[in-house]
């Protein structure tokens, strides 16, 4: 255990009522954050809970509505990045954002070099980089050399480097670990306690949990804009965290299974051993025609990742595929969709809708890809069929010839689904498709789900609410770390089962 | 050697070369009356050459300089022959107006993040359709302070002649070295041509940069085409037709990576240089039709963008074996 700092200490930053809405859509709902000198404080929370919301505020990327924000006693508003930093803010991001093409000493001192005559003294801002990074076992790094040519590791540490000694008081580390191998997330981790050590506030924010375990003092959770709450590391379970992250409450089982016994049909695909280092370790997985297959998992848990996998997106680098008992090869998206696969991704804003396009040519898309450009569907057909999915999947707009982006984010996840549904997909995969949409087009989509399996389709969903998991799975996969940790079935689907899964320590396999 | 030099030595090494060859089959080129003329005939394709390397290294590209030359030369031939203004007051005036239309392209290209292909290709419309209105045809400058300087020059050993508009783009190129490698602009430069996002977070003042390496660009095509006037003494609207694809030709056969945020000044000097040889080697071979300069030009840039290609896949996949990270003592904090 880490000597902790007294109570008694007085708060390095205080952010309070923090609240921001984007035009109608409140993000961060009267949500306070307290840091201490010489703690390191993990923030946690699910996509769309507001973390990273609240660390642009106090990075000065975006402004807050309202609410307060303190350093050292004193009212403050950033800005923007530069102000943050005066005030003592250093942030390191996951993707550092440095400049691979510049030297290692050019990234420290960029903006504010020595100079001589008018001219970068050289001499000097290399001997001064030396000196800054000499703490953090980097003295024998040639600081003239291109920071592009060092290991990410080394960048993020000369990331930290920059941030600590332009700043100072605080120092966000938004997913530092991301893209470290064990080893080096161990030098990182030895850096961030030194810096603990001598006082720094370190905001921390991560998706393992065993990190967060292994180097915080203090977790602060935020759900969909709100704080949920911030306790000391040491009051807390692992199994409490998860459930203040995923907002259960394990007494009492809410989720009602819709599904209780679906007779299984035809095996329809099998995966083997399949795998891709460094995103998802080898899993063995069945596809039966008739069924839902349920992903639950915490965000970077390797869910999405396995989502891509098994559509082509990526390829895997162990393991073999086998659809209708014949062996395949999954090398691109559109492999997987000649073999009757489809997949809807999530962010839809991103990935899946084109905007100025209406929501017939939505719909056409997938189904136009497959038959391919020299086969075109006419007007005609094409009208008749998106208008058939408007009325199957009830998908609210003025016509079909309305821009897709005028609709809601529900009837937006409906056309999506019609696309490949439009395609007559066997086995469709859907990457949170309830996300950011309102309660009823919810309920729809969950309707829907169960009923293209009764009609004989395959699915694979993930999600993050595990209610809606348990409702329309047949069987429920759960991961933890980017790896499937745990397989559910038929009557051992609970929230609560799934729940023990994930909160499971490394190593244990849950009961 | 860092990767990052390999454009630049293989740049260096293909002109070495081909001098080598040019020499054995022409002694005659061996001499200093064709470095000497080397200098001379493409002064004004180095100056510009410059300040197309700044926009290069930033990510950006400039369009407009060859109007600005032609734009320039026209607007000294009218100040000097039919308002008798001096020279050097027409020079002071066309090097200003020049810096100040860029600084408003490179405002344009900051401030309404238009990309700056679209902006310089509207500012290359504009310059040369001004040139055309104050003139249709090539003005000829008779005024005693151009003979003068173009009687000018400093005898090399061995009969060949630095002229003034060569010392001047050797002076540039200079002043462009320390500029881009040993100031802040310079990194900053670089910066943004690395990643403007990064550069940003940084803390690298974006609008001032951009702003000032159009100016920068501009006003150094003004220079090229007061070197131009002084070069063929007379202002033609519809001269330096092409001139912007020369010179980021020779940007890019001197290393710099098209993309930005790697390259040299020096390297473009060379590859203003290996431009000149190609032509020189035609003139001695007599023979050949001026189009082959065109043709070698084309080719060697196909090979510098595949070597470009190469190395940017290089230096992604060699990393340097991270250093045994032993730590020491944390950096007291305030």
């Amino acid at each position: 255990m880490q000597e902790q700092i007294m109570p008694t200490a007085s708060p390095v930053l205080t952010a309070d009522s923090i609240t921001k809405s984007f035009l109608t859509t409140r993000v961060l709902d009267r949500v306070g954050l307290t840091l201490m000198p010489g703690e390191v404080h993990a923030l946690l929370g699910e996509n769309g809970a507001g973390k990273s919301t609240l660390i642009k505020i106090l990075t000065g990327a975006y402004t807050h509505d309202s609410g307060t924000i303190r350093i050292d006693g004193v009212d403050v508003t950033p800005r923007d990045t530069a102000h943050a930093q005066e005030l003592g803010i250093g942030t390191v991001y996951q993707e550092v954002n440095l400049l691979p093409n510049l030297t290692v000493a050019e990234n420290l001192f960029i903006g504010r070099q020595p100079t001589r005559f008018g001219l970068v003294d050289r001499r000097r801002m290399e001997r001064d980089a030396r000196r800054i990074l000499e703490p953090y076992g980097l003295e024998k790094l040639d600081v003239s050399a291109d920071l592009g040519s060092y290991s990410v590791a080394v960048q993020q540490i000369v990331a930290i480097a920059r941030a600590v000694d332009l700043s100072g008081k605080v120092l966000i580390l938004d997913e530092p670990t991301a893209s470290l191998d064990a080893r080096e997330v161990d030098v990182l981790f030895t850096v961030v306690r030194r810096l603990r050590a001598k006082g720094l506030a370190i905001v921390f924010i991560t998706h393992f949990m065993d990190q967060v375990f292994a180097l915080a003092d203090r977790v602060t959770v935020l759900r969909n804009g709100k704080l949920v709450g911030s306790k000391p590391i040491g009051d807390l379970t692992r199994m409490e965290l998860v459930t203040m992250m995923l907002g259960h409450a394990l007494e009492h089982e809410s989720a009602m299974r819709i599904v209780k016994d679906r007779p299984r049909g035809e095996r329809l695909a099998t995966f083997q051993g399949y795998g891709l280092a460094g995103k998802i370790a080898p899993f063995d997985l069945n596809v039966h025609s008739g069924e839902v297959v349920g992903v639950a998992g915490l965000l970077g848990s390797g869910r999405t990742e396995m989502a891509r996998l098994l559509f082509g997106i990526d390829s895997p680098d162990s393991g073999s595929a086998t659809v209708d008992g014949r062996s395949v090869h999954l090398r691109q998206a559109r492999d997987a969709i000649a073999l009757g696969f489809g997949f809807c991704p999530e962010d839809r804003k991103t990935d899946g809708i084109l905007g100025d396009l209406t929501v017939r040519e939505n719909i056409m898309l997938a189904l136009q890809a497959r038959r391919g450009w020299a086969k075109p569907l006419s007007f005609k057909e094409q009208a008749d069929l998106a208008d058939k999915f408007v009325k199957a999947l009830d998908i609210r707009t003025a016509s079909v010839e309305q821009p897709i982006k005028l609709l809601s984010g529900g009837n937006q996840q409906k056309v999506i689904l019609a696309r490949w549904l439009a395609t007559e997909p066997r086995f469709l995969i859907l990457d949170e498709p309830t996300r950011g949409i309102d309660v009823g087009a919810h309920a729809e989509i969950i309707r829907m789900i169960n009923r293209l399996c009764d009609e004989g389709l395959s699915l694979f969903v993930i999600s993050s609410e595990l209610e809606e998991i348990v409702a329309y799975s047949s069987r429920v996969l759960v991961l933890r770390d980017r790896q499937v940790v745990r397989e559910l079935t038929q009557e051992d689907v609970s929230t609560a089962s799934i729940m023990k899964a994930i909160a499971a320590e490394p190593g244990e396999v849950a009961a | 050697m860092s990767p990052r030099l390999w454009p630049l030595a293989a740049t260096l090494s293909i002109f070495l070369i081909a001098y080598a060859v040019c020499v054995w089959q022409f002694p005659n080129m061996w001499s200093t009356r064709v470095l000497g003329n080397f200098l001379t005939d493409n002064a004004f394709l180095g100056i510009v050459a410059v300040g197309m390397t700044f926009v290069i290294l930033s990510g950006g590209i400039d369009l407009s300089v060859g109007s600005v030359i032609a734009f320039t030369g026209v607007l000294l031939a009218i100040l000097i022959t039919r308002y008798n203004v001096h020279p050097l007051i027409a020079f002071t005036l066309a090097l200003a107006l020049a810096a100040a239309f860029g600084a408003l392209m490179g405002a344009m290209i900051h401030y309404m993040n238009v990309p700056s292909f679209i902006v310089t290709l509207a500012g290359m419309f504009l310059a040369r359709g001004a040139a055309s209105v104050l003139t249709r045809d090539s003005i000829p400058i008779n005024h005693e302070f151009y003979s003068t300087v173009t009687s000018l020059s400093y005898r090399l050993p061995g009969g060949g002649r630095l002229s003034v508009i060569g010392l001047i783009m050797v002076a540039v190129f200079v002043v462009g070295t320390i500029l881009a490698h040993r100031t802040r602009f310079g990194s900053y430069v670089f910066a943004l041509g690395g990643n403007a996002t990064s550069a940003n977070l940084l803390g690298v003042p974006a609008a001032r940069t951009t702003i000032l390496i159009y100016a920068l660009s501009s006003f150094l095509a003004g220079l090229s085409g007061i070197v131009f006037s002084l070069y063929t003494s007379a202002g033609y609207p519809l001269a330096a037709v092409g001139v912007e694809l020369d010179t980021i030709a020779a940007v890019v056969i001197g290393g710099t990576l098209l993309s930005g945020g790697s390259g040299f000044i020096i390297g473009t000097f060379v590859g203003v240089m290996i431009q000149g040889l190609i032509q020189t080697y035609i003139v001695f071979d007599g023979t050949l039709s001026s189009w082959w300069t065109k043709i070698v030009i084309g080719g060697l840039l196909f090979v510098f963008i595949v070597l470009q290609r190469l190395l940017v896949y290089a230096s992604k996949r060699r990393w340097r074996k991270t250093p045994a990270i032993q730590i020491g003592n944390m950096p007291e904090v305030a």
